[in-house]
């Protein structure tokens, strides 16, 4: 059984759900050019090796700082970008190899929702285009199909049938990612990144929202990759958490077991630099502060990608890059003091402490 | 730690309105607040709540028109900020007030050197000779903690993290050792690591160097951690104001109470659905009749149509110094 059961209906229902999305050594770099000649000179591994799964109808939230490479995970999965390596298995197929063709066919299942309402709308676009254009470029509709479609997408995201032909600057941000989400609901997805979906809005408003996403999936079985540096609104929406560190993923635990005893170094200071509204334990607590700032993804360290800052480093971390394995009953973590057995070779030595573990754990 | 000498900062009925092709708009109503030395007052509100407006009404940094400052006093010591010549308050900013803005990125001068910034107003208002404002701006690079400072002082504002940049920009607020620090949003734009360390970055040079601090956010998390009271705007006007303790463990507010519900938090139970605030915040597009929060509260009755709740002591404490409140229907709730 897997050991963190949410509390809301759609979990329980897919407590053994297959997996929907599948992520394999995924990597995105970008190419750094330098000189007069423009040559290759390096690469910003902005994501560097990251595997994960998304179970069909849960939420995985992902986490880290700005320029970790959450953004460009969430987009690589969707092959927004090209990915430089690695699978992206979503529904069945592995949509890094698809033509052209057989990608905009898959389209529909997997959707995103941005994080600036205000950018991600065509200005000049109403309210019904904008949610109308996936179905026009997807769907062989009437116009009065298309209509009634729109209409009941309106009802869904809660925006009022009359506002159908006004256009987003007439709208709030909170309107305006109400229209973001119905648009990307359009084509009945399965499978939606919602990248920092409340991070422009106010506090009072992403609660709305938030509420809007949770209904959403619990009526429709939606399955959200949601990234956010807002790690109690990941707390709240979350079945199970990713923390990214400077492109790779150093832990990957359900919500609960995360967030009451984070076992990854930086896991721990980041959820201890979390302004709690609690004056009491503001004045108690004692925060892990981290020194300095995130390396260049251009040339990250040698060994652990966060020996830089670690306040646990020691000799093995400064050259060897620990591998994410699991430690506990669905809890994976890359960092040497979780992973005491030496590798024989590359990174097998943490398969072996994975394969003891997963006796007890059926997936 | 706040001693009973006079205020460092006395607010009385400050009221801004701005002029646009609408008509106008009522962005602070009345709103008077007092702050002493060593004293961090927080202000807390959603956008559009009038919090920047407010501080930045306080020492005229506002453009006007469009923006018209109608009414108000504000002393700073035993001057009124607002019956100042231009020339004078000029003096007043950086000497005796300083400003820490939202994205240090944006209030930085990307063409000098961070040297150049910080010497300015040194020598515009302490009358250093360069040389000394130099040897001055090294220090105080190494008072907010960058490290290296002799040779990171000769660097240009990009070539420092967001975190960095607004240690500089902090660097540059207390230069002229002010009375007053408007910290307007400063730590929004960073991460949370980054912003755990200049938190306790901004608490260190308080108890150092004993200002006043004025904390602009929206974050309740950061208001709970820095502020000794906290004043909470809605519409324009302030509807809570009081001790930090008081507002977070006893908030008298409908408002108060509604934001403090929406929050998630990472420790404490975790709530299966998040409490809403429904619909949007006003704008107030005509002086305020009826209670700003009314259409959006839930304890809404027939007296806030009709009449804009006033500030009210709930303890024996005088306005602005206790626990104050501005709503009709609180009136009738018992210290819970």
């Amino acid at each position: 059984m897997w050991p963190a059961i949410g509390q809301r209906g759609s979990v329980m229902r897919n407590a053994i759900a297959p997996d929907l999305v599948q992520v394999d050594g995924l990597k995105m770099y970008f190419p750094v050019y330098s000189g007069v000649l423009r040559r290759h000179s390096g690469d910003i591994k902005a994501v560097d090796d990251v595997s994960f799964t998304i179970r069909a109808g849960e939420t995985l939230g992902l986490v880290g700082e700005s320029g970790c490479g959450k953004s460009t995970l969430g987009r690589a999965v969707l092959r927004l970008y090209e990915p430089t390596a690695g699978r992206v298995v979503i529904d069945g197929q592995d949509i890094a190899r698809l033509s052209t063709e057989a990608l905009r066919k898959k389209r529909p299942t997997m959707q995103m929702v941005f994080q600036d309402p205000q950018a991600s709308l065509n200005p000049r676009m109403s309210l019904s285009s904008i949610i109308g254009e996936p179905l026009l470029e997807h769907t062989a509709l009437t116009t009065a199909q298309r209509q009634d479609r729109i209409y009941e997408l309106m009802d869904q995201v809660g925006l009022n049938r009359r506002f159908a032909n006004r256009f987003p600057h007439e709208f709030s941000g909170g309107q305006r990612q109400r229209i973001g989400i119905a648009r990307a609901l359009a084509l009945n997805p399965k499978f939606i990144v919602c990248d920092e979906p409340i991070a422009a809005l106010d506090v009072s408003i992403q609660a709305q929202v938030v509420n809007l996403l949770e209904d959403l999936q619990d009526k429709l079985g939606l399955t959200y990759l949601f990234i956010s540096h807002d790690l109690s609104m990941v707390r709240h929406i979350a079945d199970r958490v990713a923390v990214m560190y400077l492109g790779r993923i150093v832990e990957l635990s359900p919500r609960d077991d995360l967030y009451a005893r984070p076992l990854h170094p930086y896991a721990e200071a980041l959820l201890s630099a979390v302004n709690e509204p609690n004056p009491e334990r503001a004045r108690t607590r004692t925060r892990i502060l981290l020194k300095g700032d995130l390396p260049s993804p251009a040339n990250p360290p040698k060994g652990c990608n966060f020996c830089t800052r670690c306040p646990k480093v020691f000799d093995r971390c400064l050259t060897e890059k620990p591998a994410l394995v699991q430690v506990e009953p669905g809890r994976e973590v890359a960092c040497h003091l979780f992973n005491t057995l030496k590798p024989t070779a590359g990174s097998t030595g943490g398969f072996h402490t994975q394969d003891d573990f997963q006796q007890g754990v059926t997936l | 730690m706040a001693d009973l000498a006079a205020p460092v900062l006395d607010v009385r009925g400050l009221t801004t309105v701005f002029h646009t092709r609408q008509g106008e708009i009522h962005a602070v109503s009345a709103v008077s607040f007092a702050l002493k030395r060593g004293e961090v007052l927080g202000v807390v509100g959603e956008s559009g709540s009038g919090k920047s407006v407010t501080m930045m009404s306080l020492v005229g940094l506002l453009p006007t028109p469009p923006a018209e400052v109608r009414a108000g006093q504000v002393m700073l010591g035993t001057r009124d900020l607002l019956q100042m010549s231009a020339k004078d308050l000029s003096d007043v900013r950086g000497a005796k007030v300083g400003f820490v803005f939202q994205d240090p990125m944006t209030s930085l001068n990307p063409v000098f050197t961070v040297e150049n910034q910080i010497c300015e107003p040194l020598t515009r208002h302490m009358g250093l000779s360069k040389a000394q404002a130099r040897a001055r701006a090294v220090e105080l690079l190494e008072l907010v903690g960058i490290p290296d400072a002799a040779k990171r002082v000769k660097f240009y504002p990009h070539q420092f993290s967001g975190g960095m940049r607004q240690r500089v920009m902090i660097a540059i607020a207390l230069a002229c050792e002010p009375d007053l620090l408007i910290a307007d949003e400063p730590t929004t734009a960073l991460d949370v690591t980054i912003q755990a360390q200049i938190l306790e970055l901004m608490k260190d040079l308080q108890k150092k160097l004993g200002m006043a601090i004025i904390w602009i956010t929206h974050d309740l998390g950061v208001i709970a951690g820095i502020a000794d009271r906290v004043m909470v705007m809605y519409g324009g006007q302030v509807v809570e104001h009081a001790p930090v303790d008081q507002i977070f463990h006893n908030p008298q507010h409908p408002y108060t109470r509604a934001l403090l519900r929406t929050i998630p938090t990472i420790t404490g139970k975790r709530e299966a659905r998040l409490s809403v605030i429904e619909g949007q915040p006003p704008i107030m597009t005509q002086a305020p009749k009826a209670c700003p929060f009314g259409a959006r509260c839930a304890h809404h009755f027939a007296r806030c149509d009709a009449e804009n709740p006033q500030r009210r002591p709930l303890d024996s404490l005088p306005l602005g110094q206790g626990h104050d409140v501005a709503c009709h229907w609180s009136a009738g709730v018992s210290h819970a």
